[in-house]
């Protein structure tokens, strides 16, 4: 159906059940719009959005032939697609629609009738002048590349791989380090079920390697990303390993043979590995790398044995390092966390007291794999400690000197740190210091209970105020502020629930991708309850600790959340992009060029042979930078013309 | 009462640049002379004020009226050949939108005479006599046209059929306007003469361009030397080529002189003023509040820089105009 009239407007009222009913006086407002210039029909519903609320709406357009629509009712961020449709359906241009806010903007924040009602009728014919000023606009077809980057392979990133992969979807998954696994490979047993980390994280980590539908860049960053959502350009470095990946058959020969050692990054030093080597022995893939800054060979030009051992001759020295540029249509940011180093908390003995070391770091002794084999013994002397103090909140949710943020996972994972000692140490006692125990999420409190009944241990309530070394032993001293006492312990090692910080390298890759982070560094989301895996920027998604400190189920159900949308945005071939962006008039345009360097989004440019200023329909947001800063008149913004604009100041001030 | 179309000429609060203007039409000054009938022109004709009243209604067929509307007896020549006229045309920056003596309207009435007639250097006026309307003196009574509160365009008196911009306008700006009008095959209602699209357009500098314009300083065109080739605004001088009409023949530019907007600008701004100050404001190389402060703070002169031709037309002059009913057209 097609209608050529000009100017059938109708007005829709939502009562919004007495949301707005309650203040503003919808027969008066009826009355009053009654016979308004352009005004054909005018009429109310209890809810608009409601489904007979928009069989009405359908059913009037068609009727009275309507041509364009103003609905008073909330926020246009609530319904403007909802009702946008609605108009589709009827047969009418969606971009027909305006939406008046007479709720938020009205009803919510006054409390007198009559006001309310006044002010409803100003804002309404705002809309109707802008609503018959509004073009018949199509929205924008993009092509999309199928294809996702998955930023960081921690477990978030391998579950948001394995999600895309398995639902089709091609997926480049590239990792800093030689393997991944992230974090998550260091845990010993994690909470609340005490599951061996390993054991459910190795048989991922295969998987993402066999997968046919991933693509796995193992010692690769990115570093540069440029177009838009559905059409993602990304270089990718792959860092020199000096051994060729493609002819190593992972016998680890050369780690064997190679004669010098140096801290394990893995073991948080807490042991030795070999220069050429691989983080720890399930590594993903199995192919070991040279430590450029330690090999004897690269640095003196002497030894070389691990060449000289391999057989399928894999070691390369003159390797360089390659760029890679790839296409894809989406991006999944999980980076991860670091936790705070302890040798920037010297109060606490950080970097200066052996035995007092961090919560990664016990993990690894505490793991069957790790340093000691799971034994527990202190890394001074190696002995068995008899007593050990766990400090919560290290640097978490002390705005004065650190981070104003709670960590979130140190509750937990000290309540199975000293449990797990306590397991393994019969005869010793573990004493916690904390703030409050934050114990929410499914099993959690009984874990804790757990911890401090069954097993015994001591917990301490209060900071720790001083901490220091005194005949052989550690003194933490604090005040119980359940006791009103000052408390002091004496132990042969202390655990730090040091705080979890973004991934260091978090800025660059928010530089990189245009995307935002809040005051600590952690990604953000477009919104925090209804958009939650949604970065600002669209056609990028966030997942893991990249975002927040989380533990494992919210980190990985995060991530499928993430992949979900990835998944979404590929469902079809082309992408909606919205029309009401900017445009230029090129009868009016003059080329000046003011416009170009203001665009946020890169999504104008200067034809220099028309001498006109061009606009990337695609990369423009329609933000509207461009049209307030054209000085000579030529930049509009679809459907929020300047003449729009002032007709509605116009309607308002009449 | 046929025979050759009858023009007239006045001038109101200008320089007398635009009465140059015409004369600089040279010998198509003739060839123009020869096709109509000039009936008033005071500059360079003796005809009086009574010979124009002695037409009848609309028997002129076109007023050039140039200069602002500054004292009654601008309001009341306006007025009447208004009246005698099919067409008016508003001559010249002042006449189109106020022009420099627009500028006047940054003080009050009352403080311009004080500055003017007490205040200045040389002056001695310990009384601070000011002159008045109407003196009795032994010879008789002298009376001088009184001065209106504010300076006005023409078309805030008067119904303004075309504009003629500039200050002044080029000589083929005009020899092609008058052409058109006396062709009989006239433009819109209202049209400016000129073309409609911003100076940059054709500014001999635009290819010194780069990709994106920011200004990391303001600088003053008298401290600087800007190269002949580089586009001012890129070099940091404030330029309002971007945001004025083109067709002025880029004369100020040939001068190495930045564009000072008198043109006007182009049909699809309202204000020239306020769109410089937002397209300028959008590209400081900033994000910083305070930098910015700093940066604009530079700018001596903001109001004289942005509005020296189009003060009295702006849109706060014109939002002001509405609440006053008293200073409405022709209501004088
Ligand atoms: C001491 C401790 C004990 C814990 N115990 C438990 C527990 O028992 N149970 C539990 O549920 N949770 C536990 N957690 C929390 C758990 O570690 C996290 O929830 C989980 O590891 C988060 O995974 P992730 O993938 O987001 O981050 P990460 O594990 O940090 O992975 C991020 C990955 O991204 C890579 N990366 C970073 N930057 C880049 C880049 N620019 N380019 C490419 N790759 C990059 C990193 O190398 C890393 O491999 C514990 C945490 C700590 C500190
Ligand atoms: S600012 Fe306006 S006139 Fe200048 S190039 Fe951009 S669109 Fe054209
Ligand atoms: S800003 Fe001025 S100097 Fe630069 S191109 Fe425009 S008119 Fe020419």
């Amino acid at each position: 159906m097609k209608y050529s009239h000009a100017n059938r407007l109708g007005i829709f009222i939502c009562h919004c059940g007495v949301n707005i009913s309650s203040t503003v006086d919808i027969e008066t407002v009826k009355k009053a719009l009654t016979g308004y210039p352009g005004v054909s029909l005018i009429t109310d519903h209890t809810y608009t959005c409601s489904n007979p609320g928009q069989d009405m709406i359908r059913n009037k357009i068609r009727e009275e032939e309507l041509d364009s629509v103003v609905i008073a009712a909330c926020s246009p961020s609530l319904h403007e697609n909802t009702f946008r449709k609605t108009l589709e359906e009827a047969g009418i241009n969606p971009y027909k629609l305006e939406i008046a806010n007479i709720r938020e903007q009205c009803s919510w924040v006054h409390s007198d009738r009559k006001v309310a009602t006044e002010k409803a009728i100003s804002i309404i014919k705002a809309a109707v002048s802008k609503a018959l000023l509004n073009e018949p606009l199509t929205p924008i077809s993009v092509p999309v590349t199928r294809k996702a980057l998955v930023v960081g392979g921690g477990i978030a990133g391998i579950q948001a791989s394995l999600n895309i992969a398995n639902s089709g979807y091609k997926v480049i998954l590239v990792e800093k380090e030689p393997s991944i696994g992230g974090k998550m490979a260091q845990l010993s047993e994690t909470f609340p079920t005490l599951d061996c980390s390993q054991c459910i994280l190795t048989h991922r980590m295969v998987e993402v390697e066999r997968h046919p539908n991933i693509n796995l860049m193992v010692s690769s960053e990115v570093t540069r990303i440029s177009g838009f959502v559905g059409n993602f350009e990304v270089t990718i470095r792959k860092k020199k390993t000096y051994v060729n990946a493609e002819k190593c058959n992972g016998c680890g020969i050369c780690i064997e043979k190679c004669p010098r050692k140096t801290d394990s990054e893995f073991d948080r030093a807490l042991s030795k590995r070999k220069v050429i080597y691989r983080p720890f022995p399930q590594a993903v893939p199995n192919i070991p790398v040279i430590d450029g800054e330690h090999c004897l060979y690269l640095l003196k030009g002497r030894c070389g044995v691990c060449r000289d051992v391999c057989g399928p001759g894999a070691i390369e020295f003159e390797q360089e390092e390659r760029f890679v540029k790839e296409k894809v249509g989406a991006i999944v940011i999980a980076t991860g966390y670091e936790t705070f180093p302890i040798e920037n908390i010297p109060e606490y003995g950080g970097g200066t007291i052996p035995d007092v070391i961090d919560g990664l770091a016990f993990e690894r002794i505490l793991s069957a794999s790790g340093p000691t084999g799971g034994e527990i013994r202190r890394p001074s002397d190696g002995k068995v400690p008899k007593e050990v103090a766990f400090i919560q909140c290290v640097c978490s949710r002390d705005p004065e000197k650190y981070f104003s943020y709670c960590s979130k996972v140190c509750c937990m994972y000290t309540s199975k740190h000293a449990m797990l000692y306590k397991h393994r140490v019969k005869d010793g006692q573990p004493y916690v210091f904390y703030i409050d125990i934050r114990a929410g999420g499914k099993g959690y409190e009984e874990f804790y209970q757990r911890a401090s009944e069954e097993d015994e241990v001591l917990y301490i309530r209060g900071k720790v105020s001083r901490l220091y070394r005194e005949d052989g032993k550690i003194v933490v001293e604090g005040t119980d502020t359940l006791l009103q006492e000052n408390v002091a312990v004496r132990v042969d090692m202390v655990v730090l629930a040091t705080a979890i910080r973004p991934s260091q390298d978090v800025s660059r890759i928010a530089q990189l991708l245009k995307a935002s982070v809040d005051e600590n560094g952690f990604f953000t989301e477009a919104h925090p309850k209804l958009r939650p895996v949604e970065s600002m920027t669209a056609g990028v998604f966030l997942a893991g600790c990249a975002q927040a400190p989380r533990d494992i189920p919210d980190t990985v159900s995060g991530a499928s959340a993430a992949a979900l949308m990835v998944c979404n945005l590929f469902a079809s071939e082309e992408l909606k992009h919205e029309p009401t962006i900017a445009g230029v008039d090129e009868d009016v345009c003059s080329g000046c060029g003011i416009c170009i360097g203001v665009c946020p989004y890169e999504a104008r440019e200067l034809d220099r042979e028309k001498r006109v200023a061009t606009v990337n329909e695609v990369l423009c947001e329609g933000c509207g930078a461009c049209t307030a800063a054209c000085p000579s008149g030529a930049a509009v913004q679809r459907n929020f013309t300047d003449k729009q604009i002032s007709s509605m100041i116009k309607a308002i001030l009449a | 009462m046929a025979g050759k179309p009858k023009v007239a000429f006045y001038w109101c609060a200008g320089c007398g640049g635009c009465e140059e203007a015409i004369v600089d039409l040279a010998e198509d000054l003739l060839q123009v002379a020869n096709e109509v009938d000039i009936v008033f022109w005071p500059v360079a004709m003796d005809f009086k004020k009574e010979d124009v009243e002695t037409f009848k209604d609309g028997e002129i067929a076109v007023s050039f009226i140039n200069g602002a509307i500054r004292t009654e007896e601008h309001n009341e020549m306006s007025f009447l050949l208004r009246k005698k006229s099919r067409l008016v045309v508003a001559f010249g920056s002042c006449a189109h939108l106020g022009g420099i003596p627009g500028l006047a309207n940054l003080s009050d009435r009352e403080e311009l005479f004080l500055r003017l007639y007490g205040r200045q250097e040389g002056i001695e006026n310990p009384d601070n006599v000011v002159p008045k309307t109407r003196v009795e003196r032994r010879e008789g009574i002298i009376t001088l046209p009184g001065v209106n509160e504010e300076v006005r365009a023409l078309n805030q008196i008067i119904d303004v059929d075309y504009y003629i911009p500039g200050c002044a306008p080029p000589p083929n700006l005009v020899k092609d306007a008058i052409k058109t009008i006396l062709s009989g095959e006239l433009p819109p209602e209202g049209s400016i003469l000129a073309p409609d699209k911003t100076l940059c357009d054709e500014c001999p500098r635009r290819e010194s361009k780069p990709e994106k314009i920011f200004l990391k300083e303001i600088k003053r065109i008298s401290l600087v030397d800007v190269p002949q080739d580089r586009c001012f605004l890129a070099e940091g001088v404030f330029c309002m080529g971007p945001v004025t009409r083109k067709g002025c023949g880029e004369r100020c530019l040939g001068a190495n002189m930045p564009c000072r907007g008198c043109f006007g600008p182009s049909s699809y701004v309202t204000d020239q003023g306020s769109k410089f100050l937002s397209a300028v404001s959008s590209i400081l190389e900033t994000d910083d509040e305070e930098e910015a402060a700093r940066l604009s703070s530079t700018v001596l002169d903001p109001a004289g820089l942005f509005y020296m031709f189009s003060l009295p037309s702006s849109l706060g002059a014109v939002f002001k105009d509405r609440k006053n009913p008293n200073i409405l057209k022709g209501s004088f």
